[in-house]
């Protein structure tokens, strides 16, 4: 079957079997390494990506379902090679350690801010709810997520 | 112990604890995690956060098969027979066994008793042992090989208790004083019997190396790991190759915590193997299922205490018993047992001690390093004693612990004299005066007597102390004898070459921020050169809280070395001169510290160079009708000496601490027949944003002047109080000890209810009888703690 989908912009065509997840599709056919597997089994939030905006874990996801869909990946999130306001926030508050978490968290992160809910701590925590990460014990992550809504506010 | 069941409210009018009510932080404490422009930013932050980043599993290599090992079902076991089914083509795949290693069939490490796979005759000792290996060309081949091969076994009796095991691994006794005359004339003797199970590191990166055969006969192997140098040791051994042949490169490592210090020889051995044999690359990459069941966990442990006071309020006598279980194999379980005997007395003063420590083996997957090493588990029991020593003295936990945490001058029972940077007495009042112990507890006390039987939760606090020996253990340092170099290239450029790895924690941030400071340059002029054993010398494991201290404290000397060489040279300022003043390599090497060398066979002198001080206070409300625990408040103050890099060094508490919060409240392996039951991250859970409190670290520095920065470390030292701390509050909030880890609402609401305790942790049940229902639906446990200590006045009445 063929499938055809937006990524991170670019229109896409893909040849596979309806059922592939979509996480390999995008690992291993679109060489977009930066999503991450940690489980498989929707648990760790490794995988997230947004389709059509929403966060989803892409190892659940078969790749039928992609179909017609915009996906955006980690590597969507940097503008010409530069930071977006939530990749620097991560950077300056400590939010990434090992950075295996850290493409899901930023998508989890992304769809949080674009939901435009107050950047509380616990609206913070719920965003983020589905994705484990085993280094930070989440404080500064959650300190990111709020930095950056403040300067998109700002600005 | 009793259910709390008063019916009068006695919380006098005007005390209030609400709910929210965060624990105070004094005013000029900086905001954790503020963003601080003037320190450098994480080095390799932006590949990570692009997703650009190489994690083992990222690398492409043209060509390549997959790998996958097959592993024993059973827990002991000979192995009769490898059989491949005639059914299959196995000239679709290689298959690799024990005949096919060219070296000794040893994972080697600090035994040889560990195969790199079962020979046919020879003994399996564990569930998810690896016995052959498949390599295939995809991924479907691959799966439908490994559904024809059958392992031919003679089941062997298995032990899973190592209070029952025979097999030892390692003992050590540390003496001082005479602890059983002591103990006669206490006044108070308070005694208590510990049980933790096994914590798995469930780092979100599973293991995963990729070996690349080369044709020079050599292998080169890519993984997730931390320690190059081991993973290079192994392969010389099995694979029978010379330095330069085996060749290992780090990849992005997606976290360890301990559980990728020796386990990723064993992969890439296995991957190696089948990469020589089908003369490709080969991928081994776990997944999580494989990885759970297969890989090291944090020891289990007994630990039987007690303790003596004498008559003016002095802790007088401590006699303690410590039983670790190894698992099938030695491992690390030698050293991880004599960290935990060393910290077992806790951070306290005490004249007559005697401690007993054993590992034992038994028929489970060996276990190994996870963060904190083996003092975890014998400080949970120390500080248990202590909050339960204070409420039989009806003493503040906070009073009793000023009164005798270890004060500069103080002897260890190692006979080591604490003459520097002895910090126990700052990092408990920092933690005190953040959380307002004093007063919050006081306000818990009287929640706990007014509460009525009708109440819902119950709210507590609880505080605990720990120290933490920086870097190796005893003599661990100077065998090491580490090697970190600093290379000026011929066109100009500064290059750090160590083996130590990055895994999250920060080395390549502070290494090139160490140097960058020492050579008056900037921090973006300093090189770090990859984790890439043909490149780097042997600067030891990336373990043990040493990096820092002890590989940093190299890399300044060397920098300082390098320095002083340019500018004798050419007369300018290093900064200005270094350009064209290579090529120029400074090597190294650790010299001792100053102090009493450690004798190994005496346990005497100095078991560590320095020591770290944490000090942690949690405030939680219980659940009454579930027995759940909700970790609302949490303030870690930790000393790891002079701090390097404030915001990395508070992720290293935050984390930390987020991860002894899970030991203490829901992280348990469950066992039966020697197999991890619960061994997905569906089953195995961790702390998510919602079970984590709001974690404050208080940076404690008081520097360690033998090391040239007066760095101490710390990684592991924020893993020792936090389950102690979370347990005390637990008691806080309903009267009740629990003193099994972790303290699972199914534990708490045995001990509240006096219903049947489920069965201690660490512990594999026995095979289920044929035609009985699946474990998983039985109902837990037997009506019998075991281990008891009979006098244990902190069980139930
Ligand atoms: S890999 Fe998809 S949720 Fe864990
Ligand atoms: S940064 Fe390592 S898992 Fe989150």
């Amino acid at each position: 079957m063929t499938f055809r989908f937006t990524v991170n912009g670019e229109p896409v065509e893909v040849k596979a079997n309806g059922s592939r997840r979509l996480l390999d599709v995008l690992r291993e056919d679109l060489a977009l390494t930066g999503t991450k597997e940690g489980c498989g089994e929707g648990e760790c939030g490794a995988c997230s990506v947004l389709i059509d905006g929403d966060v989803v874990d892409a190892c659940l996801v078969p790749v039928s379902q992609a179909q017609g869909t915009t996906v955006r990946t980690v590597e969507a999130l940097a503008i010409d090679g530069r930071l977006n306001e939530l990749q620097q926030a991560f950077l300056e508050t400590g939010g990434a350690q090992c950075g295996i978490c850290t493409p899901g968290m930023l998508m989890a992160g992304e769809a949080f801010l674009a939901g435009g809910a107050e950047p509380t701590d616990e609206n913070i925590r719920e965003a983020i709810a589905g994705n484990l990460c085993r280094c930070t014990g989440y404080t500064k992550i959650i300190e990111a997520i709020a930095l950056a809504a403040q300067r998109r506010t700002d600005a | 112990m009793d259910r709390p069941s008063s019916t009068t409210r006695t919380v006098p009018p005007g005390l209030t604890f609400p709910e929210t009510t965060p624990l105070v932080v004094p005013t000029d404490a900086p905001a954790p995690g503020r963003a601080r422009p003037a320190l450098p930013l994480r080095r390799e932050g932006p590949e990570k956060l692009t997703g650009e980043a190489k994690y083992a599993d990222d690398l492409v290599f043209p060509g390549a098969w997959f790998g996958a090992t097959i592993r024993s079902t059973e827990p002991r076991a000979r192995l009769l027979e490898i059989q491949l089914d005639d059914a299959f083509d196995w000239k679709r795949v290689v298959v690799v066994t024990a005949d096919d290693i060219p070296g000794d069939n040893i994972v080697s490490l600090i035994d040889t008793d560990q195969p790199v796979l079962v020979p046919v005759g020879g003994e399996i000792r564990h569930q998810a042992e690896p016995c052959a290996l498949i390599a295939a060309p995809d991924r479907a081949t691959l799966r439908e090989a490994k559904r024809h091969v059958k392992l031919r076994t003679e089941r062997l009796p298995a032990v899973f208790d190592p209070i029952e095991a025979d097999r030892e691994f390692a003992h050590y006794t540390v003496e001082s004083g005479d602890a059983a005359a002591a103990m006669k004339e206490a006044a108070l003797v308070i005694e208590g019997t510990y049980r933790v199970g096994h914590q798995e590191q469930l780092y979100i990166e599973n293991q995963a190396m990729i070996a690349v055969p080369r044709d020079d006969g050599g292998v080169t192997v890519h993984g997730s790991l931390q320690c190059p140098y081991y993973v290079h040791k192994a392969m010389k051994r099995a694979l029978n190759m010379g330095d330069e042949l085996a060749v290992v490169v780090q990849a992005e490592t997606g976290g360890g915590f301990g559980g990728k210090e020796e386990y990723p020889s064993v992969i890439a051995l296995h991957a190696s193997l089948l990469a020589m044999t089908c003369r490709r690359p080969v991928r081994m990459i776990y997944d999580r299922h494989e990885d759970i069941s297969a890989t090291t966990k944090r020891h289990p442990a007994v630990v039987r205490y007690r303790s003596g006071v004498s008559d003016t309020g002095e802790l007088i006598a401590q006699e303690i018993e410590v039983i670790m279980d190894g698992g099938a194999y030695c491992t690390l379980t030698p050293v991880v047992l004599s960290r935990g005997v060393l910290h077992a007395g806790g951070p306290y003063r005490c004249p007559n001690v005697r401690i007993t420590g054993r590992a034992m083996a038994t028929n489970t997957p060996p276990n190994g390093a996870f963060r904190g090493f083996g003092a975890p588990q014998t400080e949970f029991a120390a500080e248990m004693q202590i909050n339960r020593l204070a409420e039989a003295l009806d003493a503040s936990p906070l009073d009793l612990r000023r009164r005798w945490v270890y004060r500069q001058g103080d002897t260890t029972p190692t006979g080591q004299v604490l003459r520097e940077s002895v910090a126990g007495i700052e990092v408990l009042e920092a933690a005190a005066e953040a959380s307002a112990f004093d007063r919050a507890h006081a306000q818990t006390h009287s929640m706990r007597e007014g509460r009525t039987d009708g109440a819902r939760t119950a709210t507590g606090i609880g505080l605990a102390l720990a120290w933490h020996g920086a870097g190796f253990t005893g003599s661990g340092e100077v065998k090491l004898a580490s090697v970190a170099s600093l290379e000026l290239t011929e066109d100009g450029r500064i290059r750090i070459l160590t083996a130590s790895t990055e895994m999250g924690q920060g080395t390549k941030t502070i290494f090139p921020q160490l140097v960058a400071d020492t050579l008056g340059v900037e921090y973006d002029e300093v090189e770090i050169a990859p984790q890439d054993t043909s490149i780097v010398p042997d600067s030891g494991p990336t373990v043990a809280s040493r990096t820092a201290m002890v590989v940093g404290g190299l890399l300044i000397r060397a920098a300082e070395r390098m320095r002083a060489r340019v500018e004798e040279a050419t007369g300018r300022s290093f900064a200005d001169a270094y350009r064209g003043a290579g090529p120029m390599r400074i090597d190294e090497q650790f010299v001792p510290y100053p102090g009493e060398p450690f004798d190994d066979k005496t346990y005497r002198g100095d078991a560590y160079p320095a020591f770290g001080w944490a000090a942690c206070v949690v405030k939680l409300d219980v659940d009454l009708d579930t027995g759940e625990v909700a970790v609302r408040d949490c303030v870690a103050a930790d000393d790891m000496g002079r701090v390097i890099h404030p915001v990395l060094a508070e992720g290293q508490i935050e984390g930390g601490t987020l991860q002894a919060i899970g030991y203490a409240t829901i992280e348990e392996m469950k066992l039966v027949d020697g197999r991890y039951l619960n061994d997905r991250m569906a089953t195995y859970l961790i702390p998510t944003s919602l079970d984590a409190p709001r974690i404050r670290s208080i940076i404690v520095e008081a520097p360690f002047s033998g090391a040239p920065h007066g760095a101490k470390g710390i990684g592991e030292l924020p893993m020792d109080v936090g389950a102690p701390a979370v347990v005390a509050a637990i008691h806080d909030a309903t009267g009740t000890w629990i003193h099994y880890l972790p303290a699972t609402p199914e534990r708490i609401l045995a001990a509240l209810t006096g219903g049947p305790m489920p069965p201690p942790p660490g512990i594999s049940l026995e095979a289920p009888e044929p035609n009985s229902p699946p474990i998983e639906d039985l109902p837990p446990g037997g009506d019998e703690m075991p281990f008891r200590a009979p006098t244990d006045p902190g069980e139930p009445r």
